[in-house]
């Protein structure tokens, strides 16, 4: 459905989907607005948070807002859903004004149109089903809400459900009616919080593969919010990094995770992040010679990365081998640190492997090299990973 | 031994349940075993007590319907915004709760009689509420309210508030949330206050008969003629009581019914 629309969007060329709500203020909007998308600069406080900062989602397109929990990522999704009104600030979503301090305007949640997910889905528990999906259709005559909510469920594969109330499905049914009903009165942008977070461990993989497929078909920006890297990577075709109210790092997640800005966004990526200072080789000189850190308790490590000082240097697990402590050194690995087996813990057909540099570091490996090291809590081996694969950050 | 010591504590629960259950009973229960179903019927039969009957239902039903359309909204306010002297506010509207029936009758004298606050103002406008079946209303407003508004609040205040946030979203302005998504789901903690205060409206005695007076047919509810035969007719006074019990007991229990899950789903 409707790729004309998002190559339209894609290329710049209008308001595509986000036609029919209330598309005669277009013209009100500069240019700097852009078409279809969704803008927003916001600076408020929230108790002890300063939330500062500038985003802008095209449409078609789903931004991930990733960081910890109390970075305001769920500040900023009801500031752009009108729930909260932020101090200073503006947003534009498809040529219209949403809020503009220094205009004085400020629109209510309910003339925003905006698709909000809420965290634990937030159904109605008093309507069944299908009436919590025709909920956001009054503009429909009455006769025809019940066909358009069986419809979506029906796409959402849970028209069986229609007359259930929301208290006795599972959290994946929730999940979906939520998207439905979300989705229904057709709005201009979605807000998806934490969409995967209330469901068990089983049905999170399949939800999140459904979610990525939505919302590649998806023609109105989306806004997704989550303390999950590697979901910010499924489902974000770009990743803004969250910490302390700022944006500190966005890109693609590959980007993220290969250049992080900071030991923040290395360790959020998922990498080890180990401490220490710069010994040799700060600005990586002419002929190439890796930077060298002495790490914080014992060690040295080697990178490609230019650092000096004091520096963050991180490594993903799925970098680091393990082998039988004195092992001959070879191949290009020039990191070579003895450590000590903390955990082994195995996670699908992969092995984690918790080690004591002393400083924790986290190794992912095959459960053939558990056998073959007979890796257990207390065993020595060596972790080894390449110069290439450390990144270094200030600190 | 060890049996015994583990068990003291669960008896000891029931002991007093046991005792709370006997005192609390025996009262309603010897009105039933004190008039016979002949004397109740009697009682029916005479036009006093129909009478007072008719008034009773018909003041506590007014007074009833003015606390749900007021008070349902001021409680849905008073819980779901933050605001400077809201705890204040909430604590004064809790008041008459705590007020001897004597104090407030005196004090809605005080306010709405002749030579009242308001005592002019309602003159001029040609309202007369003292010794009027309007004042019963009154009367029974001022002390059944806060049973309603308490129960609302909390009611209102258990709503999920992303339901009202979802509703927002979802296109549905303050009005409308509050009518299509808090009130349904507060329907339950609702109702339940609206029993209590029609309890407490139908058992109102004293702040009625300082302001209204005790007039048959046109303040005389069923408390006062209770207490109004009570010095010369027990058994009158007995079964008059005994028809009220029944009548308040029938109310809350329907009203407690219709108010279970499900049950209003055709409101919905």
């Amino acid at each position: 459905m409707g790729s004309a629309e998002r190559a339209g969007a894609d290329a710049g060329a209008g308001a595509g989907a986000a036609a029919g709500r209330t598309g005669a203020a277009a013209s009100a909007a500069g240019p700097a607005t852009g078409g279809g998308g969704l803008r927003a600069r916001l600076r408020t406080q929230v108790g002890a948070l300063a939330l500062d900062i500038a985003l802008a989602v095209p449409a078609g397109r789903c931004v991930a807002l990733a960081g910890p929990s109390g970075a305001g990522k769920t500040t900023v999704l009801r500031a752009l859903a009108g729930l909260l009104t932020p101090a200073e600030g503006r947003i534009d979503c498809g040529g219209d004004t949403w809020l503009d301090r220094d205009r004085g305007i400020a629109l209510a949640p309910e003339r925003r149109g905006c698709g909000y997910l809420f965290q634990d889905y937030a159904l109605f528990g008093h309507l069944s089903v299908w009436r919590n999906v025709a909920y956001g259709l009054r503009e429909l005559p009455r006769r025809e809400r019940r066909a358009r909510a069986l419809a979506l469920l029906e796409r959402f594969g849970v028209a069986a459900l229609a007359d259930r109330r929301p208290g006795g499905l599972s959290g994946g049914e929730r999940q979906r009616v939520a998207l439905a009903r979300a989705l229904a009165p057709r709005p201009r942008a979605l807000l998806l919080d934490e969409p995967l977070s209330a469901l068990d461990a089983r049905s999170r993989g399949r939800a999140a593969r459904e979610l990525a497929r939505l919302l590649a078909e998806l023609e109105v920006p989306a806004l997704l919010v989550t303390h999950d890297f590697a979901e910010a990577a499924l489902l974000g075709d770009e990743v803004a990094v969250l910490d302390g109210g700022r944006i500190v790092q966005r890109g693609t997640a590959a980007e993220l995770a290969a250049r992080p800005a900071s030991g923040f966004v290395a360790d959020f990526t998922g990498a080890a992040v180990l401490t220490g200072q710069v010994r040799a080789g700060g600005a990586q000189d002419a002929a190439g010679a890796p930077t060298v850190i002495a790490l914080d308790g014992g060690g040295e490590v080697r990178s490609t990365d230019a650092g000096e000082g004091a520096v963050a240097v991180s490594v993903h697990p799925w970098e680091v081998a393990l082998e039988p402590p004195g092992a001959p050194a070879g191949g290009s690995a020039s990191n070579r640190l003895a450590a000590e087996v903390v955990s082994v813990t195995a996670v699908g057909n992969r092995v984690r492997v918790g080690l004591a540099l002393p400083q924790p570091l986290t190794a992912e490996v095959t459960e053939a090299s558990v056998a073959r090291l007979e890796l257990a809590p207390g065993a020595r081996v060596l972790a080894v990973w390449k110069a290439a694969a450390t990144r270094v950050t200030p600190r | 031994m060890s049996r015994a010591r583990r068990l003291w504590f669960p008896a000891l629960l029931f002991a007093a349940l046991a005792v709370a259950a006997a005192f609390l009973v025996l009262p309603v229960l010897a009105i039933f075993l004190q008039t016979s179903p002949g004397r109740l019927l009697d009682s029916l039969g005479d036009a006093s007590a129909r009478e007072a009957l008719r008034l009773s239902l018909v003041t506590t039903a007014i007074a009833i319907a003015v606390v749900v359309v007021v008070g349902t909204p001021a409680a849905y306010l008073l819980s779901t915004r933050r605001f400077r002297g809201r705890a204040l506010l909430a604590t004064l509207l809790e008041l008459p709760l705590v007020l001897p029936p004597a104090v407030a009758g005196i004090g809605l004298l005080a306010a709405l009689g002749p030579q009242g606050l308001l005592g002019g103002l309602l003159d001029e406008l040609g309202i007369a509420l003292v010794l009027q079946t309007a004042g019963v209303v009154v009367a029974l407003v001022f002390v059944s309210a806060p049973f309603h508004l308490r129960a609302a609040q909390s009611a209102f205040a258990a709503v999920d508030r992303r339901w009202l946030e979802a509703s927002r979203t979802l296109g549905a302005g303050e009005a409308r949330t509050f009518a299509r998504v808090a009130v349904p789901a507060a329907l339950p903690g609702l109702a339940a206050g609206l029993a209590l205060a029609w309890g407490r409206a139908l058992g109102e005695f004293g702040a009625t008969l300082m302001f209204a007076g005790s007039f048959r047919g046109i303040t005389q509810t069923v408390p006062l003629a209770i207490y109004d035969r009570f010095a010369t007719d027990f058994d009158g006074a007995l079964a008059l009581s005994a028809v009220l019990v029944a009548v308040s007991a029938a109310l809350l229990l329907s009203v407690k019914l219709l108010a279970r899950d499900g049950a209003l789903d055709g409101l919905r």
